[in-house]
């Protein structure tokens, strides 16, 4: 049984080669997959062509239920992309070094989730054509946006978190853009030339590497936060029942995280398979991510509890009923399988047997993804559907418009990764060749002793010499 | 007057420590620690404790960057908001603080950013052609130790390199 994370016997040359092979030759499933998610682009792009042409009524959206699937997928979609920065930022911060063999698509994870969600606002719209009043700009008759309102604050939140995110991606491939060019020819060589921004790996660029990528990944982890915040503000700031909550906020990082988790684990065994990573993606790097992810689904089920709790012994009747109903009303299938798949069904994730089984863990990690998805709808399908105002009560199940763009979504984001995968390193080889040294080092501290403190070798602190003697 | 370049490439950072650890020790007169390029696959954990502290002023560009995130952040918004003293604003504040702070902070984050980014193309010396000397297989497996000299130490450094089963030695001199 595998016990060990990497292989620390592993030559550096080989951690490249095995990257820059999987570049060029993935397994047959790659492009069924690529085939896959093209034919679920084209359903999505055939469904918006026509609900362009004749307006928000084919999705099914109405006065009250103006949200529906869409918004309710756009916080599915933020919330993805928190996989990212956890896995990355935080783990990097708190020297987890088991992440850096599967950081780069987490961190990719992050930048095409965002750019996924970004495009459900302006599918929800209908205009489409005036998506940008919602950007800081004036318009021709002096008004500017409303910036009180949580609707504004998504716009700069997500602009300065997919900038950001884009930027970590970027900055942390650089010295495997430069391997990359090192061994490329053709149109990818060029391409990674321009990319690697003229990397030679000397000792100022990798010391100013490692403080920008520290400084990076201290600015990205409260402003995940502050993202997936003010997403919830969308709701907790309205008086609306359900959604008028002081614990969305947590609990919409938590639940943003545990779906970044859950789709990390997802693409894990994917690119595993794809690649033949077998070496890389080992089962004890997923069965941290594992325990990883079963520790946050506990911390959302509490949340859970407590928002259930908070509603039932407050004074808002409404709240109160609005709660009763999604367990017994229309909603309550969904309600209940939701519940199952968040909390119950993380428990699998605590079974060393099943967490080292590679096609149970795909199945859980895709039945984690949907309980994750069935959450974000029922929060904004419910409470749409009975709140304050009786005349509003109605129950309008989502169109095959609405399903269309939603189900095109997936094959969106699922397209923008296999490519990412296949034109950039989703390994990061450097930092796998440092995960094989530090371990070999510690492994060996006569060897480490060596390295570091030969007798003739200047003790740390001493003044360097001076040019010239 | 002729200046040389003179990379060593070695197997592993411990032959590469050790002829650093040599010219510190004076072991070349004239040459200096300060006069070495390390170039390697991976940032060696405790380089500073070889090379000396060479600093970055990486964080000068993102404190900078933040503050000046920060002032931009609020002042916009308030600016924007001033235009609203037009209109009928039914007693609510013109400037409101609590939601200006929310923008305000996600400002200072993106203008961090930013200004961190071009603090690290400036300070990492990007976007320069690369060395004549560069070898890939520094971006492979092998620790380079680059050095700029004078025509009289170029000979006792490439001894010093073979000393320490230097793998492959380069040279280049420029007028």
């Amino acid at each position: 049984m595998q016990t060990k994370d990497i292989d620390e016997n592993i030559a550096w040359a080989k951690i490249n080669a095995d990257v820059l092979r999987s570049m060029e030759n993935p397994r047959m499933g790659y492009w069924i997959a690529v085939v896959c998610c093209l034919a679920m682009v084209s359903c999505a792009v055939v469904a918006e062509i026509y609900q362009y042409q004749t307006g928000l009524g084919p999705a099914n959206l109405t006065w009250s239920q103006m949200w529906g699937l869409y918004i309710a997928t756009f916080v599915f979609w933020i919330g993805m992309s928190h996989s990212g920065t956890l896995l990355s930022a935080i783990l990097h911060i708190i020297h987890a070094d088991w992440r850096k063999p599967i950081y780069r698509f987490a961190e990719a994870m992050t930048t095409f989730s965002l750019m996924t969600a970004g495009l459900f606002p302006i599918i929800h719209l209908g205009r489409v054509w005036n998506m940008y009043w919602v950007l800081p700009y004036v318009s021709d008759r002096g008004i500017w946006p409303n910036f009180r309102s949580p609707l504004s604050w998504d716009a700069f939140a997500i602009t300065t978190y997919l900038t950001s995110s884009a930027m970590f991606l970027f900055i942390g491939m650089i010295p495997d853009l430069a391997i990359c060019r090192d061994n490329a020819r053709g149109w990818r060589q060029k391409l990674y030339t321009v990319l690697s921004l003229g990397w030679q790996g000397d000792d100022r660029q990798w010391r100013n590497f490692r403080r920008i990528y520290l400084l990076m990944a201290c600015f990205l982890i409260p402003l995940a936060v502050s993202v997936h915040s003010i997403v919830s503000a969308d709701f907790a700031m309205s008086i609306m029942p359900g959604w008028h909550v002081t614990t969305f906020p947590p609990y919409f990082v938590a639940g943003a995280l545990y779906s970044g988790c859950a789709a990390i684990i997802t693409l894990f065994i994917i690119l595993r398979y794809f690649f033949r990573f077998e070496e890389y993606m080992t089962i004890p790097i997923l069965e941290k991510t594992c325990k990883l992810t079963f520790a946050i689904a506990m911390v959302w089920t509490y949340l859970n509890l407590i928002e259930f709790a908070a509603t039932w012994y407050g004074h808002d009747m409404v709240a109160k009923e609005l709660l009763y109903w999604k367990f017994t009303g229309p909603y309550a299938p969904y309600f209940w399988m939701m519940l199952f798949l968040g909390s119950v069904m993380p428990f699998t994730l605590a079974v060393e047997k099943l967490r080292r089984h590679l096609p149970t863990m795909f199945v859980v990690s895709l039945f984690l993804n949907l309980g994750m998805w069935l959450e974000r709808w029922m929060i904004v399908g419910p409470t749409l559907s009975q709140n304050y105002e009786p005349f509003a009560w109605s129950i309008v199940w989502p169109s095959m418009v609405q399903w269309a763009i939603v189900f095109g979504s997936f094959g969106w984001f699922g397209l923008l990764f296999l490519v990412f995968v296949k034109v950039f390193p989703s390994v990061s080889m450097y930092e796998v060749k440092e995960m094989v040294f530090h371990r070999r080092t510690a492994h060996r501290p006569d060897l480490a002793v060596s390295l570091h403190r030969r007798a003739e070798d200047p003790q740390p602190g001493s003044t360097p010499s001076t040019k010239g003697v | 007057m002729k200046r040389y370049y003179v990379m060593g490439l070695f197997s592993n950072f411990e032959e590469a420590f050790a002829t650093i650890a040599e010219i510190r020790n004076h072991a070349v007169p004239g040459v200096s620690v300060d006069d070495v390029t390390l170039k390697s696959p991976i940032e060696h954990p405790e380089i500073e404790e070889v090379l000396g502290d060479r600093g970055s002023p990486i964080p000068k560009f993102t404190l900078f960057g933040a503050i000046f995130g920060m002032c931009f952040g609020f002042l916009f918004l308030a600016s924007a908001q001033a235009t609203f003293l037009v209109q009928p604003q039914g007693g609510k504040a013109v400037i409101p603080l609590p939601s200006n702070i929310v923008l305000t902070y996600e400002l200072l984050i993106l203008f961090g950013v930013l200004s961190t980014v071009i603090g690290f193309l400036i300070s990492a010396r990007l976007f320069t052609r690369r060395h004549p000397l560069y070898s890939e297989k520094v971006s492979l497996d092998q620790i380079g130790i680059l050095l700029e000299l004078d025509e009289k130490n170029v000979n006792p450094i490439k001894e010093l390199f073979g000393k320490h089963k230097v793998l492959e030695i380069r040279e280049e001199v420029s007028q």
